[in-house]
């Protein structure tokens, strides 16, 4: 790959620069990577997961029995191996609706991320390239955006256009480009003055091939990177926003709404919340601990 | 100096001119208002009658002069539902809103400082690997799920505190806690860095080279220079603040502005959401422009534009 730690410009944090003991450090930065490749294994299993839903789940996600409602876990008392996470309160076999609702979370936000980092890769180049009064008005919008809470846009869109999955994952498209836009503005601005674009211009070269061309294949790593962490981030939201009612609506599982309808239980049967809250904890823990890795394997100096 | 607070200013009024056409937009530019309002039965005629009563035929920027000059002086109309002005209604959730956010704060920084400053002294020890540990897991925790399982545990478990209400100290510590939790991971990472890229500076050395103290010389020589980063970036982050302490309200259905929202969301109460749409952005933008005034009053390298 052309990217290196050379690509970058942003000056390497003093810590590694003052370092004194650099065998310790490339030991740590292993230990790092290991952790990222053991979040990359269990991500993997979670799409796989996902991804096999009919294949592997034990029951169908949304068939009621209404008999064997608020079934405890297999562990605890009055729990059955016939359903392990326990059911809900219609009886509908919670691991198999776990498993279900990873389908929609990850679809959110993979799809979320494709759009918003389209969006976000598009105003970043052009500020950071031609600078002056466009990037002035960028950088501006971008401030506001990111300022917002993102929680109130989203809130009060909704409401306006009706919940549901496509709805949800314009509003997050829209409201998460500018972190895209910020990193490649910056990486962009630095790339503009060096010697190969400047030759490229020399050349005659258009500006679109040379952005194109020139510009945005240095750009790889970082947005990979922050596409990366950005899923785990869209993933939270999107089950806020379920949460909040605002999202994928019910019977659907998703584990925002599972968790929200859950929460009304909690006195007598916390796993019907506590399970599809840890799913979300634990797919955002992993896909955090991978892009880190990620990170520290592309390029360790990247400030992000 | 002037210039700097100029510069500031210009921003801060261009900001708010775009919220003002934001929420505006929420109402006009993806709804229609009036399909909102009248049963799915009306007619054409009822249609074109509400539509003029409401002032929606005339021309767009025609509304949007309307909205903004009777937004500036408070007025966003009246509740769809109570028939009361928005206004009061928003301001009277706002003290609560106030409250729970500041604790929030309050607690993250009780969480972070101590923490941040211990993993910077003392690089990799155990107290560093801890809170990396803790804020890798803290990032990825969803703050409605951490509500619900302090629900669980502290108050149907143990019975200790409160699930949800408003008044006492009681009340607030869950939701506070809830909220701080939230925002520490962030504020201890920046402690952590800013103290330690502060501590390999050229005045750390001299200092000690005079013979200060370490532990003065971590006081008042690094930790204050320290305090730069991390006070824009959680000014800037008030936003996101924020932002936690709706989805904390909705869970311990705490008497805020965010629970009226989202009620007046799932009303279609537009008046209400529009108002404290823009009541809440104006609170952020204010509090970051105070931030970045602050911080351009301490480090003149910044208002300088270096």
């Amino acid at each position: 790959m052309a990217v290196g730690p050379d690509a970058t410009v942003v000056a390497p944090p003093l810590e590694t620069a003052a370092r004194p003991d650099a065998a310790g450090a490339s030991w740590r930065r292993l230990g790092r990577l290991k952790w990222g490749v053991g979040g990359a294994v269990v991500f993997l299993l979670i799409v796989a997961s996902a991804v096999c839903a009919p294949l592997i789940s034990p029951y169908d996600p949304l068939s009621v029995d209404i008999k064997h409602r608020m079934t405890p876990p297999a562990w605890m008392e009055g729990g059955s191996r016939e359903h392990l996470l326990g059911t809900d309160q219609v009886g509908r076999d919670l691991l198999s609706r776990v498993i279900w609702g990873g389908r929609v979370s990850l679809l959110a936000g993979t799809s979320t991320v494709i759009l918003s980092s389209i969006i976000g890769v598009f105003f970043g180049l052009t500020a950071g390239y031609f600078g002056g009064r466009v990037d002035w008005n960028i950088m501006t919008l971008i401030n506001v955006m990111l300022t917002f809470p993102f929680v109130l846009l989203a809130l009060a869109v909704i409401a306006v256009l009706g919940p549901s999955l496509a709805n949800m994952v314009k509003v997050l498209a829209v409201t998460g480009w500018p972190v895209y836009a910020r990193i490649v503005r910056a990486e962009t601005l630095a790339l503009r003055e060096r010697d190969f674009v400047l030759a490229a211009k020399a050349l005659g070269m258009s500006h679109l091939r040379i952005i194109l061309g020139q510009i945005l294949p240095n750009l790889i790593s970082p947005i990979v990177v922050v596409a990366t962490l950005q899923i785990a981030q869209v993933i939270i939201l999107e089950s806020t926003l379920s949460f909040l009612g605002l999202g994928i609506q019910p019977p659907t599982p998703a584990w925002g709404n599972m968790l929200g309808e859950g929460r009304v239980y909690m006195l007598n049967s916390w796993w019907i919340a506590a399970f599809p809250g840890l799913a979300i904890f634990i797919t955002t823990l992993v896909i955090n601990l991978m892009g880190n890795g990620l990170r520290d394997w592309l390029d360790p100096h990247m400030k992000l | 100096m002037r210039r700097y607070l100029l510069r500031q200013l210009v921003q801060l009024i261009v900001v708010i001119i775009g919220i003002s056409i934001l929420a505006f937009s929420i109402l006009h530019v993806i709804g229609d208002p009036v399909t909102l309002l009248l049963p799915q039965n009306a007619g054409k005629e009822e249609y074109a009658r509400y539509k003029h009563l409401m002032g929606l035929d005339q021309p767009i920027w025609v509304q949007y002069w309307k909205f903004a000059t009777r937004a500036v002086q408070g007025d966003f109309g009246k509740s769809w539902y109570g028939n009361t002005p928005a206004f009061p209604l928003v301001i009277e959730r706002m003290p609560a809103t106030i409250y729970l956010t500041v604790s929030g704060l309050g607690v993250a920084l009780l969480i972070a400082l101590p923490l941040g400053v211990v993993a910077a002294l003392k690089r990799h020890s155990v107290v560093d690997t801890f809170c990396t540990m803790l804020a890798v897991a803290g990032q990825a925790m969803p703050i409605f799920w951490l509500g619900i399982m302090l629900i669980i545990i502290f108050a149907v478990r143990l019975k200790v505190l409160p699930a949800s209400g408003y008044g006492t100290w009681q009340n607030f510590v869950l939701p506070a806690f809830c909220l701080g939790a939230f925002l520490a991971p962030l504020t201890m990472r920046l402690v952590r860095s800013g103290l330690i890229e502060v501590m390999n500076m050229e005045f750390i050395k001299t200092a000690r080279a005079k013979g200060v103290g370490e532990r003065m010389v971590v006081i008042k020589h690094a930790f204050r220079n320290a305090c730069i980063p991390v006070v824009t970036v959680l000014g800037l982050q008030f936003g996101q603040l924020l932002g936690g302490a709706i989805i904390t309200e909705t869970v311990f259905a705490w008497p805020g502005v965010a629970t009226l929202t989202v009620d007046s969301i799932r009303n279609q109460d537009f008046p209400v959401v529009q108002c404290a749409v823009v009541l809440l952005a104006l609170i952020i933008v204010i509090v970051n422009t105070a931030v970045d005034i602050l911080v351009g009053l301490i480090d003149p390298r910044i208002r300088t534009g270096a």
